[in-house]
């Protein structure tokens, strides 16, 4: 009977095809149907505060320095005194993104000393004028209370509540400066989503402290860890 | 005077019909060739992507009409034009639904009937390889006239088989008459078997085969076979004349369905029953659903089978069909002279 099976070889296809109609559909219907992200997701840029509003970035300009499509410009400037704008010497004073030339390859944010620069969500930054596409400080600090900024109209195409989230995906690795923290998961609060982010999952209980001058609130907390006993027997 | 006000809504209903028929056939194709790939297809424009096949329209209206510099401008013009005539022509003389009485008048929902019904459909679907082959040939570049000649050489080869394969329905019907041959159909056996014509079976599969190649379509489209020679012989159209070629394709493809189901599976045959509007309707109905599943049946194999060698496909169409076609209706030719006169021995 083998010469019945060859003479319906060719319609076997049919039977296939016909299947296939009724199977689940591949398709994600995007704007209408968004797809889950993976958590450390690549998208833009946020530049984070501390929980009491100051800001993360101290104008070191080592994101624009490892950047390796040259897309960051940072220029730093001395603190005022009597108003400081970060908690350091510095703070960044002009920093700006062209995100027509960005990789979302996140080195700025590996380069990042105190995890001023992290990536979001959010991928839907197309824009009508070549010159829409440089991002300066004003749209990518997020606001005193933690709410991110966004330049570009809201649009059924751009769900900006993707920029609240995937906060802290670098400081898994972060050493944050400091040689106990050497490949030790750990974390630093930020001001986001209008509260403190949490540490997502995997990444650890301890929070990095924080180098250099400390913000009364970010101080604080540094001596609520310094005064927890495992920072120095953390082994390495 | 009547004569020519019905003849003229019958023309304009016919025309009206089959674009709209188009754009649900496009969108028909995309929607079922995406299911079958586990996709969705279009889904944007009107319920479900109904009215993609409009939009598209739209936008190829509003598109440049370019013309090549080496184009032989009067043909390469005239080309679209010789594609889509043939195409409506054929829809003429196929009857959609049963003759409807109204008074004394009986009007058929057929715009005209011809007594050489099947040789005017053979004759206009020959008149379709002109335009293709001026098409590739003024075109004045090389894919173009690579799938103009293929194409000449092809529908040539196939519609010899096609009209083979019309031979036994004539003789067994006694008529080349489309409306005649349904009316044949109605009967039935032992009173409840439909008595189509599908029951020359050699005929339909031949036919059938046949007209997926006429129609140029998948397994037997290379005319147009993309990864060869780009688009065939519309590589160079653009704009609204290429919309003329892609609508005449469409238009072919529902008329070989139509008349598949008008030569072999009855028409527009079917139980009617019901008030009266419900008996001018139901034909209709009948028709339409059984052209469409022909119509679902050539997506389908667009859908599953490759595109065959062009060698294999004059094999195919020489060594097979024509042969196949030839032994049929001599076997075919004695059936009928049995039936009608009896055994030479009895």
């Amino acid at each position: 009977m083998s010469w019945f099976a060859d003479l319906l070889g060719p319609w076997r296809g049919f039977a296939v095809t016909f299947r296939q109609m009724f199977k689940p559909k591949v398709t994600t219907r995007y704007p209408k149907e968004k797809r889950v992200k993976p958590q450390r997701f690549h998208g833009r840029h946020v530049l984070n505060r501390y929980p009491d509003g100051m800001e993360k970035c101290i104008g070191c300009e080592l994101c624009a320095g490892v950047c390796p499509a040259r897309c960051i410009y940072v220029r730093g400037a001395d603190n005022p005194p009597d108003d400081p704008v970060s908690p350091g010497e510095r703070f960044g004073f002009v920093y700006e993104i062209n995100m027509l030339r960005c990789i979302f390859c996140a080195m700025c944010v590996e380069a990042c000393p105190t995890e001023a620069i992290t990536m979001t969500h959010l991928f839907e930054m197309s824009v009508t004028d070549r010159e829409e596409g440089i991002f300066d400080k004003d749209s990518l600090l997020v606001e005193p209370d933690g709410t991110p900024n966004h330049p570009l109209p809201v649009t059924p195409l751009i769900d900006i509540n993707e920029l609240k989230l995937g906060d802290g995906w670098m400081r898994a690795t972060s050493p944050s400066g400091r040689a106990a923290f050497e490949g030790v998961e750990a974390w630093s609060p930020s001001a986001r989503m209008g509260g403190l982010a949490a540490a997502e999952p995997g990444q650890g209980s301890r929070q990095s402290p924080v180098v250099g001058p400390q913000s009364p609130v970010a101080s604080s907390r540094t001596e609520d860890s310094a005064s927890e006993p495992d920072i120095e027997q953390e082994p390495s | 005077m009547e004569d020519f006000i019905v003849a003229g809504v019958k023309v304009v209903v016919a025309f009206v019909f089959l674009l709209v028929v188009v754009l649900l056939l496009v969108w028909l194709e995309r929607r079922i060739v995406a299911f079958m790939q586990n996709r969705l297809g279009p889904t944007r424009a009107g319920p479900a992507g109904i009215l993609q096949t409009l939009a598209d329209g739209m936008k190829l209206m509003f598109k440049e009409s370019m013309t090549p510099n080496r184009a032989e401008v009067l043909l390469y013009l005239a080309a679209p034009v010789m594609a889509l005539i043939p195409a409506f022509l054929i829809f003429l003389v196929i009857p959609i639904g049963a003759p409807i009485t109204v008074g004394d008048t009986t009007y058929t929902l057929q715009v005209t009937d011809l007594n050489v019904g099947v040789l005017y459909i053979l004759a206009m679907s020959s008149m379709a390889v002109y335009a293709i082959t001026f098409a590739g040939w003024s075109s004045g570049s090389k894919y173009p006239l690579l799938g103009s000649v293929r194409a000449s050489a092809q529908m040539i080869s196939y519609e010899a088989a096609m009209g083979l394969a019309l031979v036994p329905v004539i003789m067994f019907n006694s008529t080349a008459s489309l409306a005649e041959i349904v009316d044949a159909q109605g009967a039935t056996y032992f009173g409840w078997i439909p008595a189509w014509n599908i029951v020359l079976i050699p005929s339909f599969v031949v036919f059938l085969i046949a007209a997926f190649a006429e129609t140029n379509r998948a397994p037997f489209d290379l005319v147009e076979a993309e990864q060869e020679i780009v688009g065939g012989f519309h590589t160079e159209y653009s704009g609204l004349r290429f919309a003329l070629f892609f609508l005449a394709e469409y238009i072919n493809m529902f008329n070989m369905a139509a008349l598949t189901v008008t030569l072999f599976l009855g028409g527009w045959q079917g139980p009617v029953f019901g008030p009266t509007f419900l008996v001018w309707i139901l034909p209709v109905f009948w028709f339409l659903l059984k052209t469409f599943l022909v119509v679902f049946f050539f997506i389908w194999v667009r859908g599953t089978l490759p595109r065959m060698r062009y060698d294999q496909l004059m094999a195919f169409g020489w060594k097979r069909l024509i042969p196949i076609s030839l032994a049929w209706i001599i076997l075919a030719m004695v059936a009928v002279g049995v039936r009608r006169f009896g055994l030479p021995w009895a």
